[in-house]
């Protein structure tokens, strides 16, 4: 685990290297191995110095999540914290000099543990990243780092880093005094070694512990330092809407551990730290946003025994919006397109589309020129279906016509070898239904993208009827090569995140309905952590979109279909009036030109505001509730086939928030049976939309819950 | 219970609070003496019998920290006998050490006392002092911090004043102020500021300007829009307050209460106590409150401060005569005009801090002797005198002429 030898020069190298794991990771054992070197080197008169390094790419990639979470108690973490501190302040303040050699990335943990080190020098490798994104994961930087970095870069710039949790290259990490040397890669530990023999090392002193040390830019009682925390407080809100506590506690950590000495400041980050690991907020955006994505990622739920596919070709029908931005991401992989269109000018432009975005990140310095000639020749735009042989699969992002989508299925299909998997991009018609214009609907599948699709993570794959196993595991193969993350769900109207998000938005027309005031409405969208207001956002994807969907549902469903508020608004607004959504710049917004927009004062007068307004909080609880609520109705109907596919689903498909872990997630931070009975009176006052589902009276009756953590 | 009597008033001119205005030459521990030495000096004050000075100051730091009160006392030449104290109430600090004042003397727990106050905005800024309110982040999420500008701007939109109609009350302002001065209202408490040679520093009030109209004043830029959009102060009020859209940044240089030195000293007693140095009481006070509201709107408390003293007194809005309320920022004159339904011309009246300066800890004390003087000028008996204070208080004191 920790490989520890002395050489003749008296250097004692402390290697991480944990075995049967690709990085190095900081946990109980490792940390309990890796102390015990740095004690036994600080007690061997033979040592004069210490290298710390790794026998890995990477030095250490951060603290073990899964561990951590296993500790349990603030009470058990506070004193994990402050042994970890006493056992580091022990070769920090010791005799002897120690210098960390960094032949890859240092991360979380990793870095932190390279700042307690006298000496920090970085191979100059391109893939390797310095930072401490803690705070993305809900939780801050508890070994030390805000302690340390703050000290060292001073505030102004350690607090960027630490509440953004942003990663640097070693250039930048060189820059701004992370690292003392960038060295070519191979020579960091005879750079290091270097050090550790050099007069420089005999008098190594932390610049906390030197005696008059001072902090680059000043300490934070300084009138500098109460403009930027009051600043930055208030920065952080607007961004955070105080949702996130993580970030609020790193500023805390560093305006108030700068205030005292390092010892005393390691004391109060632990505070704050056993206070993160131990919230719902980090629980939810660790079981969502790390173990989630990280077995998503993995294709955990793909079906076995099926060869990995390789991609050299795919096609894509229909050169709009969203056929040139899965063409651009696919290209983006390396991947040849054929961009096929009913008009030459039509595919033109859909290439011509991602060519623009690849001159504007040349432009921002993100890729090179000849990189973007390179995937710009990757795209074929063309009429003809001829081109799509050899293609492995194609992506039909057509017109939503089950006429027109049937068509370029047949056609595509005359060209196509008989393994190609022919996908539709729709988000609102059944697979199972398009699959019938197939001559081989095993071999049919949805692949429902977001958009701009070149930009957003998600591809929510939809299962036909018929869709063979193979055919999953061949579209999986496919969403992950082009760096996406997919979600498998069955075929059913509006799928998952179609029919969840909708929920969102027909809940605030409904608030609307009820004469909650629009402003309010919107506001308590974003209080709640949604990235756009539910008024706002029906302007976005247009109210004339959802009218005509609930016209099409209508008819599809006859005597069946229960009219709801929302279907009242949207008939109004589109139907009546023609205010349909941001697309002609009259929706629940007016949109003048040059100016913000704001609410149509006519809607006043449509839908009178009440003398009464309800709090925000019981509006955050609706348009939250009313999404989890038709969430565990999709489990429950088997639309969703795993409980973690729904939250990934909806925290990178339409932006639910992060820190309640997903629909499914809030509710079990809620706790099941507190949830039946918030929806219960939910659906006694506001109707049927959220009604407790049976899956939910079950699991609270038999004490389950959706996850273990 | 004993009554508190205010046997007599003083203040200095204001001046304009920044390097170059008048009492910048001057310390702030000077200015407070120099209100100490003549409260006494025009009342004949044997100083042995002065229980305690409690002086307001906002910005203690610096020079004027360290209980400033006490030293400006003894620099003043007052008997070692006379203790001081230092206290902070924001805005309201120099009414509120009048208001300490008077309940120790109605409690029987002192006889005579001098409250007053002093800022030397030049000397020691605003901010100086610094405070964990908006810098600690645990404490600004807690109470959604967002700087006074940002209230007040927030508070106009919220109530539908126009930009016009905080302007047509800060004209109006200027033009009472400059009425008052023309008049010599402020005669009976303008100490002008002398030095060490007796010669006059500043004997006016420095940041007048008389010949504002709404033309010149539709010129001034909105003082606070920057720091509302650029540091995020803007969103958290209105995620704060949900229901409002946006804020109208309204209120600039010409609208608010101005930068100004300043200081003031008051002398209050019992009866017994003022009987013995053969002076005669001028008001007596008949109650006092303060209050505290939500801080994020801030500027909100001093129709709940004069409500609370209003009942204290046993007494009704239509039993005050002469309402005075500092002039913070014009949004917040009219809101409380607004809340208790109060005529423009009954408020004021000598105009206020838009025209001649809050100087903030002194101010309290300065208006509650304006109100004194125009009560005995108009031949008016009550007044109610109030402020809006920081992290939404407010304090108000009624007083009654005998």
């Amino acid at each position: 685990m920790i490989n520890y030898s002395v050489d003749g020069d008296g250097i004692a190298v402390v290697e991480w290297d944990q075995p049967g794991r690709p990085q190095n990771v900081m946990n109980g054992p490792s940390l309990e191995a890796f102390f015990a070197a740095m004690d036994g080197a600080l007690a061997d008169d033979a040592v004069r110095g210490i290298l710390v390094t790794s026998a890995k790419r990477d030095f250490v990639a951060g603290g073990d999540l899964q561990w951590l979470q296993r500790i349990g108690s603030a009470a058990e973490v506070f004193e994990w914290a402050s042994g970890y501190h006493a056992a580091t302040r022990r070769y920090e303040r010791g005799p002897k000099p120690v210098a960390c050699a960094l032949p890859g990335s240092a991360l979380g943990g990793g870095l932190e543990l390279a700042l307690t080190c006298h000496y920090r020098v970085a191979a100059d490798n391109p893939g390797a990243r310095f930072g401490l994104p803690e705070a993305t994961l809900g939780l801050l930087p508890g070994g030390g780092g805000t302690q340390r970095l703050a000290r060292l870069i001073g505030y102004a710039a350690a607090v960027p880093l630490l509440t953004e949790g942003q990663r640097v290259r070693a250039a930048a990490a060189l820059g701004q005094g992370i690292l003392d040397a960038v060295v070519p890669a191979g020579s960091e530990r005879d750079a290091a070694r270097t050090w550790l023999l050099s007069e420089a090392a005999g008098s190594a002193r932390q610049p906390w512990d030197r005696k008059g040390g001072s902090i680059p830019g000043g300490g934070v009682n300084t009138p500098g330092g109460f403009q930027f925390f009051t600043a930055a407080n208030a920065l952080l809100r607007a961004r955070t809407f105080d949702n996130y506590p993580a970030p609020r506690h790193i500023l805390s950590c560093v305006w108030e551990g700068l205030g005292t000495d390092i010892d005393t400041g390691l004391l109060i980050e632990a505070r704050y730290f056993a206070a993160c690991v131990t919230s719902a907020e980090a629980k939810n955006m660790i079981r969502t946003q790390f173990f989630g994505l990280q077995q998503a990622g993995k294709l955990a739920t793909r079906p076995q025994g099926v060869p990995t596919s390789q991609f050299s070709r795919i096609g894509v029908l229909g050169a709009g919006m969203m056929g040139a931005g899965i063409a651009m991401a696919t290209a983006n992989a390396g991947i040849e397109v054929v961009l096929l269109d009913s008009s030459v000018e039509a595919a033109d432009r859909g290439k011509a589309y991602a060519v623009a975005q690849w001159a504007k990140w040349c432009e921002q310095g993100r890729l090179q020129p000849a990189a973007a000639q390179a995937r710009a020749a990757l795209i074929h735009p063309t009429t003809d279906f001829a081109e799509l042989a050899g293609c492995e699969l194609v992506v039909e992002a057509v017109f939503e016509d089950r006429a027109i989508k049937a068509d370029v299925t047949r056609r595509a299909e005359a060209v196509l070898g008989a393994d190609a998997v022919f996908a539709s991009n729709t988000s609102t018609l059944p697979i199972t239904g398009l699959a019938e214009a197939s001559g081989r609907p095993t071999g049919f599948i949805g692949l429902h993208f977001f958009s701009p699709a070149e930009k957003m993570p998600l591809v929510e794959i939809i299962m036909g009827g018929q869709t063979a196993a193979a055919t999953l595991a061949r579209a999986m193969d496919f969403v992950k090569a082009i760096g996406k993350t997919p979600i498998v769900v069955n075929d059913a109207r509006g799928f998952y995140t179609s029919r969840v998000f909708s929920t969102y938005v027909r809940e605030g027309m409904a608030l609307l309905q009820e004469g909650v005031d629009p402003v309010l409405i919107d506001k308590a969208g974003l209080l709640a952590g949604m990235p756009v207001g539910p008024l706002a956002l029906a302007d976005e994807v247009s109210i004339e979109l959802m009218y005509k969907i609930v016209a099409q549902t209508r008819q599809d469903l006859g005597a069946a279909y229960v009219e709801s508020a929302a279907d009242q608004v949207a008939a109004h607004m589109a139907g009546t009036l023609g205010r349909l959504g941001r697309k002609n710049g009259k929706g629940f917004y007016d949109y003048p030109e040059g100016g913000r927009k704001h609410i149509w004062p006519g809607l006043a007068g449509l839908f009178p505001p009440g003398p009464q307004q309800p709090a925000a909080a019981e509006l955050v609880e609706r348009l939250i509730m009313v999404q989890c609520a038709e969430t565990v109705r999709c489990l429950e109907e088997g639309v969703l086939r795993a409980a973690i596919d729904a939250d990934i689903g909806a925290l990178l498909g339409w932006g639910f928030p992060a820190f309640r872990g997903g629909p499914l997630g809030w509710l079990h931070t809620l706790g099941i049976a507190r949830a039946v009975a918030d929806l219960e009176r939910l659906a006694q006052a506001h109707g049927d939309r959220f009604a407790v589902p049976g899956l939910l009276h079950d699991m609270a009756a038999r004490g389950e819950s959706f996850y273990a953590i | 219970m004993t009554e508190a009597y205010i046997y007599d008033a003083v203040r200095t001119p204001r001046g304009r609070g920044r390097p170059g205005g008048s009492l910048n030459q001057v310390t702030p521990v000077y200015l407070a003496a120099h209100a100490l030495k003549a409260i006494r000096d025009r009342n004949g004050l044997d100083t042995a019998q002065v229980d305690d000075v409690i002086l307001g100051c906002v910005e203690q730091v610096g020079e004027q920290a360290a209980d400033i009160a006490r030293v400006a006392a003894l620099y003043a030449g007052y008997d070692l006998a006379a203790a001081g104290v230092t206290i902070n109430r924001f805005c309201a600090s120099g009414l509120e050490a009048c208001n300490l004042a008077a309940g120790q003397v109605m409690a029987g727990m002192t006889d005579l006392m001098i409250a007053g106050g002093v800022e030397s905005m030049s000397r020691v800024p605003m901010m100086s002092a610094g405070g964990a309110w908006s810098v600690d982040p645990q404490v600004a999420a807690a109470t959604a911090f967002v700087p006074q500008g940002i209230s007040a701007d927030f508070m106009a939109t919220r109530w539908g004043m126009s930009r016009r109609d905080l302007d047509a009350y800060a004209v109006e302002s200027q033009r009472r102020a400059a009425r008052a001065w023309g008049e010599d209202r402020f005669k009976r408490s303008i100490v002008p500021v002398t030095d060490l040679n007796g010669l006059t520093v500043l004997d006016h009030d420095e940041t007048m300007r008389p010949d504002a109209t709404l033309e010149s004043l539709a010129q001034l830029k909105p003082a606070f829009a920057e720091q509302g959009r650029s540091l995020g102060f803007d969103s958290v009020i209105l995620q704060r307050y949900p229901e409002v859209a946006q804020i109208e940044h309204v209120h600039h240089a010409g609208n608010s209460s101005g930068i100004v030195d300043g200081a003031a000293a008051v002398l209050i007693g019992n009866r017994a106590s003022g009987d013995a140095l053969g002076l005669r009481p001028r008001a007596r006070i008949r109650a006092y409150a303060s209050i505290g509201s939500e801080p994020s709107i801030m500027l909100t408390g001093p129709s709940y401060a004069a409500e609370k003293a209003l009942r204290r007194a046993g007494m009704s809005k239509g039993d005050i005569d002469l309402w005075e309320l500092n002039e913070a920022f014009a949004a917040v004159v009219l809101r409380f005009m607004q809340v208790l339904d109060i005529d423009h011309g009954d408020i004021n009246v000598c105009g206020g801090a838009i025209a001649m300066g809050h100087p903030l800890g002194a101010t309290g004390a300065m208006i509650l002797g304006t109100a004194l003087d125009e009560l005995e000028r108009s031949g008016q008996t009550t007044a109610l005198v109030t402020l809006c204070v920081g992290a939404g208080m407010g304090t108000a004191t009624i007083i009654e002429r005998v």
